[in-house]
């Protein structure tokens, strides 16, 4: 294939179909990227266009053709955000930030800036939150191979924990 | 979070706030601040595995959060609960019914009050309201901002420069905040004005939902006013423009539907009024909907002054009492020896024997 890119003069890489309103849309890899694509390292066009066929199959009549994207945190896509009106964990926000920006400014009477409070972070509680996660796993393998010692301990650690951020 | 208890509900009889009116209790049954945060480097709860939700429970458990007032917290593991204990909380309003309904790991912390409450793993990792009666709002948000501040200083929440805090639904970033009241308006019902107040309230970015209705008509004329904008406007604005503007118009529009009611109908208001007392004094089957109903119009009667022989607080019991979990508690039954099914399904909340409960509880606290 040798069609170049709908915004510039590289050879398209990605080429999506909008099968029921027969739009064409041909982008090379930064293109791709930029209007929100996940393009695999070295994936063969043709799978690119299967993987976009059958996910335009079921959707009724796009006006805008769905981005394949998923979140590369937690693996949510955004037809499934569609279905449920739930997204799947912080970084979504940014992964769909694109499409997102029109649901939250239609849900908010047009607002896209926040006002308000902010959270009072500080580098040492990201710490301490990881620290306190993985004492609790710790807690949970050590109950469940039944080392009851050990556990008590790692109790303890998570109160003088808890007891020293009180302060 | 200390706890006091994992298993059993020790919940008091009755809310210990219920009995209390605030101010413009005569309109505003309570008001209420909730704010939804979620912690950072985890997935929501929709997306989390039962791992990452229990995760999150012991982690949110084993947090410093008790305030100055060293409010002690219950901490309530939903899944090693009763089907009855959870519709229990359901109906002191400790719960939703998303929640009561899940089956997966959640739990709700309860301040020795009840006017704090965090629901863990509801569509947010944490869900954390203050509710209050009468008209009461800023002290409802003290109160919860109190706490997302201890809350802040131990976890690490998930926020966004431009979105505001995250959560699950898009639709409710920013402040994440839901301020709400909610509303005794048989006045503005009995005159037909309901539906301009829902027109004006959808003008004004407010969801106006009936309360203890189950399906869309609000049984008891209850009605909860909250805000729908999250995004683009400061917690103390919307605030300030609920405690200066809205409520106090809706408040004055009641108030002004039961004063036309008194001058122009004076003899079917009162007809209503005393014939629903009437049904409630002499009942011997109770169905749900109709108690709540009369109650309604006996509350409508005293802050009418037409009743003077009621105190509110009996009839503001009376309302979470009939609720069928909270008859069971108040009237074991001493008739049929046969054990307590669970209360789980719908047919089972108001059979005859519970209807009957139900009579003989509100007969003899409303006797002369
Ligand atoms: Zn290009
Ligand atoms: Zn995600």
């Amino acid at each position: 294939m040798n069609t170049k890119c709908d915004h510039c003069e590289k050879p398209a890489e990605v080429h999506e179909i909008d099968a029921i309103k027969g739009v064409h849309v041909h982008l090379c890899r930064e293109h791709a990227v930029e209007a929100g694509f996940q393009v695999p390292q070295s994936a063969p066009v043709t799978d690119l266009l299967t993987h976009f066929a059958t996910l335009q199959a079921p959707s009724q009549s796009p006006k805008r053709v769905e981005k394949p994207t998923a979140c590369g945190n937690c693996g949510a896509t955004f037809a499934r955000f569609r279905k449920t009106g739930l997204l799947g964990c912080p970084d979504c926000y940014e992964a769909f930030s694109k499409q997102l920006d029109g649901v939250i400014a239609r849900s908010q009477n047009g607002a896209s800036n926040h006002t308000g409070r902010v959270p009072d972070r500080s580098s040492a509680l990201i710490d301490l939150q990881a620290l306190r996660r993985s004492l609790i796993e710790e807690l949970d393998r050590a109950v469940a191979s039944e080392q009851y010692e050990r556990a008590a301990s790692l109790r303890d650690r998570l109160h003088t924990l808890a007891s020293e951020s009180a302060e | 979070m200390p706890r006091t208890g994992t298993h059993a509900v020790k919940l008091k009889q009755t809310g210990p706030w219920i009995e209390h009116s605030g101010p413009d209790a005569d309109v505003v049954v309570s008001s209420r601040a909730r704010l939804a945060r979620n912690l950072s480097g985890l997935p929501f709860v929709n997306q989390a595995s039962d791992a990452e939700k229990r995760e999150v429970l012991q982690l949110v458990q084993t947090l410093p959060l008790a305030g100055d007032r060293s409010e002690e917290l219950l901490w309530i593991d939903l899944q090693q609960s009763t089907p009855e204990d959870r519709r229990l909380l359901f109906e002191r309003h400790l719960v939703s019914r998303q929640f009561l309904e899940s089956d997966s790991p959640r739990a709700v912390a309860i301040a020795d009050d009840e006017q704090l409450s965090v629901m863990v793993n509801e569509e947010d990792h944490l869900r954390m309201q203050v509710l209050l009666p009468g008209l009461n709002l800023e002290e409802a948000w003290r109160r919860v901002v109190d706490f997302d501040r201890r809350l802040e200083k131990n976890a690490d929440i998930a926020a966004h420069p431009r979105w505001g805090y995250l959560t699950a639904c898009p639709t409710n970033v920013g402040t994440a905040i839901r301020f709400s009241v909610m509303l005794h308006l048989p006045g503005l019902r009995l005159t037909n004005e309901l539906e301009r107040l829902r027109r004006a309230s959808n003008d004004l970015d407010l969801a106006v939902r009936g309360f203890y209705g189950e399906g869309s008509d609000s049984s008891g004329d209850f009605y909860q006013v909250s805000n729908q904008l999250t995004l683009g406007v400061s917690e103390t604005d919307l605030l300030a423009t609920f405690v200066g503007e809205i409520v106090p118009r809706i408040v004055t529009y009641e108030r002004m539907a039961r004063d036309i009611l008194i001058e122009r109908s004076s003899t079917l208001l009162e007809d209503r009024v005393y014939r629903a007392l009437g049904t409630l004094r002499s009942a011997r089957l109770l169905a749900i909907e109709e108690s709540m109903k009369h109650l309604s119009r006996v509350r409508l009667g005293i802050t009418l002054g037409l009743l003077t022989d009621i105190p509110l607080g009996t009839v503001q019991r009376l309302f979470l009492e009939v609720q069928p979990a909270h008859l069971r508690r108040v009237q074991p039954d001493s008739i049929d020896d046969t054990a307590l099914e669970p209360v789980t399904e719908d047919r089972l909340l108001d059979d005859e024997r519970t209807r009957r409960r139900r009579a003989d509880m509100v007969r003899s606290a409303l006797s002369e």
